[in-house]
């Protein structure tokens, strides 16, 4: 018989590295919500933009009779894909090598950033123009550009506000939801040379001079970098889901094109976009169908670019794959469907969020992706209300890993630190006090809540106070009754009813 | 039939009335209720906060005290949710497999109040007699947790004298959400004006609803901004006669007091 070879033990594959990127705010998500909330303008233009596109989204979902079917088909297309996620990423790296691209494996942000940094650096260029890209966002790319004297222009026209208002996107779909009209036209006055002064706040003139200023770009420049929707392991085939066709014109003008994939965007064939582009522009734009889908394999001589680079990021994902109550996070087509109907969302906007990922989807996929203490609030940001649940066109259920997150967090707090904090001591109290009915029904019958948790005041001290300031700055509080019910039943067993 | 009342841990502390009313219209209605004494918390306030753990005992403890009924009704859409989908959620990350079969066994005979008199009572009509403008809101887990539907509207629209109304923008949450009107004060706040704004917009005196949690917070911040309009538990509604109206003037056991917190703890 051989001897046992051994194997070692697998080792928790690590979450995105921190100082890099936009997956974490500087603030915890109360603090940046409470100024947010105090934002007329922010509050008025997200009140009527989530309103708008959550009831067009309503409507082309209800005129597909098999929405139901088409959701469940994506759910377990992403979820087979996750579930045999190494050999697809082998398929496809095959598959794109075969049709003349070159693939690079970015372990993280920081990989990723380094690994442009010097295709870009050997083209001998100092700018490249961008389309609108979650990924790119996420690692920090444009200041890792920015530090080697590498402008990168963004041609999506709401990430191009973003960026010549020295501003952080706050949508997944829709990166200047927070901006108005007129903010946009000061924004072009001051930061574009060749605007003309005379530009009103017309939606017309405003793109026009930003497609003035774009159309240069396009033409001059040699280097385009993109993000993906989706890589179709069978072909090789990367795609790209727009409106504007600036994508397409950065997909096919410039000579090389860089592609950056988080390596959860895979689908196994061809054939599986009959499912994700029916659900994704329905469930994000509320359009039956998007304009622009420009898909491309490899290089194709004399057409378009003739050097293709796919980058396949990690940077975190697989120690979300690891995790099997919150890996159905990566099952997400970022069409954004949860945030435009989050009550939170609708208020606070995305800055509160403090990562690119807001909104449900960011408050389970951003701590996930730094781990959950460097995100620790997020999870609560949520009443748990369930309206992203029903809307994601891939089943997540949102609301239960929001809940599983929260347990990780106050475990992981738990393990790190020697006495329990406040709220802890509180729910251990009020579970040693509720897994009793005799000592449930004495801590009733005092008619006091305080005093529930005062049979244990050695432990929690002052804790009732402060929590229930927070209640009565807004609400009255209800007044405890003189009985409870159960000493009410009790009362009226004893007598007749 | 062994009915039980799930009477919930916020009801039997806070809003014994709620209790009370759910007996009565059982009882009109001919059932047999049993209140089982050894009953505490369904624990989702503890899951909801992040302590799956500490919720276990409170888990088993449900599972067990109510294994001997046919069937079980609560005053709640949230607490009848978290028995649901969350005891067996519990049970198999932190119990044991026997535990998922006991839990979802009592889960399958669990009903909100609502669900419970027109799904398996089969009764639309229940008596009741209640004579104000009153507007229904939905809670979100009564709505997408337990789609329980209309047929809180079609108890409503039974009741005798009864204008109901329709609330705007009734499936948005009211901002409540546990410890989430704690821990995000402000944003929940946020949401309550919106949700208070509706309200008043109906003009109804009353706003109902399935929920105590749900009621307590609406009902806090109309009582803060002194709005008249005030909150009543379906369960109330449903069990107002003529014989024995409710009284919704006055000022009652479960009025809501501008607290410094203080003077309540």
């Amino acid at each position: 018989m051989n001897a046992p070879v051994m194997l070692g033990v697998p080792k928790i594959p690590p979450p995105a590295p921190r100082g890099v990127g936009h997956l974490k705010g500087k603030e915890k998500f109360p603090v940046a919500a409470r100024r947010a909330l105090a934002d007329t303008q922010l509050r008025h233009n997200l009140g009527k933009a989530t309103t708008t596109i959550r009831s067009k989204r309503a409507q082309v979902v209800a005129e597909l009779q098999d929405w139901e079917e088409l959701r469940e088909a994506g759910r377990q297309l992403k979820v087979h894909t996750m579930a045999h996620l190494p050999d697809y990423l082998a398929q496809l790296e095959s598959a794109v090598t075969a049709s003349g691209g070159v693939v690079h494996w970015a372990r993280d942000a920081v990989e990723a950033n380094q690994i442009v940094v010097d295709l870009v650096g050997a083209k001998g260029v100092d700018e490249v123009v961008k389309v609108k890209s979650m990924a790119t966002q996420e690692i920090g790319l444009n200041e890792a550009l920015e530090a080697v004297g590498i402008a990168a222009l963004e041609t999506d026209l709401a990430e191009l506000i973003v960026q010549l208002g020295h501003d952080k996107p706050s949508h997944i779909l829709v990166p200047a939801i927070h901006r108005n009209r007129a903010e946009i036209r000061e924004i072009f006055l001051r930061e574009m040379a060749e605007v003309d002064p005379a530009l009103t706040d017309e939606p017309v003139a405003l793109a026009a001079a930003a497609r003035q200023h774009l159309r240069r770009k396009f033409l001059s420049a040699k280097v385009a970098i993109s993000g993906a929707n989706f890589g179709i392991a069978e072909t090789g085939t990367l795609g790209v889901v727009e409106s504007e066709g600036n994508g397409r014109m950065c997909l096919t003008l410039p000579e090389t094109l860089i592609t950056i994939m988080g390596i959860e965007k895979l689908v196994p064939r061809w054939q599986d976009l009959e499912v994700f582009l029916q659900l994704l522009p329905r469930s994000s734009t509320g359009e039956r169908m998007n304009p622009y889908t420009s898909m491309w394999t490899g290089v194709t001589p004399g057409d378009g670019p003739q050097e293709f680079h796919l980058i396949l990021l990690d940077n975190g994902r697989t120690a979300v794959l690891a995790d099997a109550d919150g890996r159905d996070a990566l099952n997400c087509i970022r069409c954004s469907a949860c945030l435009n109907v989050c009550p939170v969302y609708e208020r606070t906007g995305g800055h509160a969020y403090g990562s690119v990922y807001p909104g449900p989807i960011g408050a389970i996929l951003s701590p996930q992706l730094t781990g959950i203490e460097d995100n620790a609030s997020l999870p609560y940001a949520s009443s748990l209300c369930g309206a992203c649940y029903d809307v994601c066109p891939v089943k997540i259920n949102i609301p239960e890993i929001l809940v599983h997150l929260r347990a990780k967090h106050t475990e992981t707090y738990a393990a790190e630190h020697r006495l329990p904090n406040a709220e802890a001591s509180a729910m251990g109290a009020a579970a040693w006090v509720m897994r009793d009915p005799k000592r449930w029904a004495r801590a009733l019958r005092s008619g006091r809540l305080g005093r529930m948790l005062g049979r244990k005041r050695g432990v929690i001290g002052d804790v009732p106070l402060p929590l229930a300031k927070q209640w009565t700055d807004a609400r009255d509080f209800a007044r405890p009754p003189r009985q409870t019910f159960r000493d009410w039943w009790t009362a009226e067993q004893g007598g007749e009813r | 039939m062994k009915t039980a009342l799930f009477i919930t841990c916020l009801a039997d502390a806070m809003f014994p009335e709620v209790g009370k009313a759910t007996v009565r219209v059982l009882e009109r209605l001919g059932q047999v209720v049993e209140f089982p004494a050894e009953q505490t918390c369904c624990g989702q306030l503890h899951v909801n906060t992040g302590y799956q753990k500490q919720a276990l005992p409170l888990v088993e403890r449900f599972a067990e005290v109510f294994a001997p009924y046919d069937a079980i009704v609560a005053p709640s859409g949230s607490c009848v949710g978290s028995v649901r989908h969350q005891h067996a959620m519990i049970a198999k990350r932190v119990g044991s497999p026997a535990l998922v079969e006991q839990v979802e066994a009592v889960a399958a005979k669990t009903y909100e109040l609502s669900e419970y008199l027109v799904k398996v009572l089969k009764i639309i009509d229940v008596g009741a007699y209640f004579p104000h403008r009153v507007t229904y809101h939905p809670t979100c887990h009564s709505l997408r947790m337990l789609r329980v539907g209309d047929r809180p509207i079609q108890l409503l629209r039974a009741v005798e004298a009864l204008e109901l109304v329709e609330l705007p923008a009734a499936d948005q949450c009211c901002g409540f959400g546990g410890t989430f009107a704690i821990k995000n004060a402000d944003t929940s706040t946020a949401m309550l004006a919106d949700k208070m704004r509706n309200v008043l917009d109906t003009g109804a005196e009353i706003c109902t609803a399935g929920d105590s949690s749900c009621l307590m917070h609406i009902g806090g911040g109309l009582s803060r901004l002194r709005a008249g309009a005030k909150t009543v538990h379906l369960a109330q509604i449903l069990a107002a006669t003529r014989e024995e109206p409710m009284i919704v003037g006055r000022a009652e056991r479960q009025a809501e007091v501008h607290a410094d917190p203080e003077a309540v703890l």
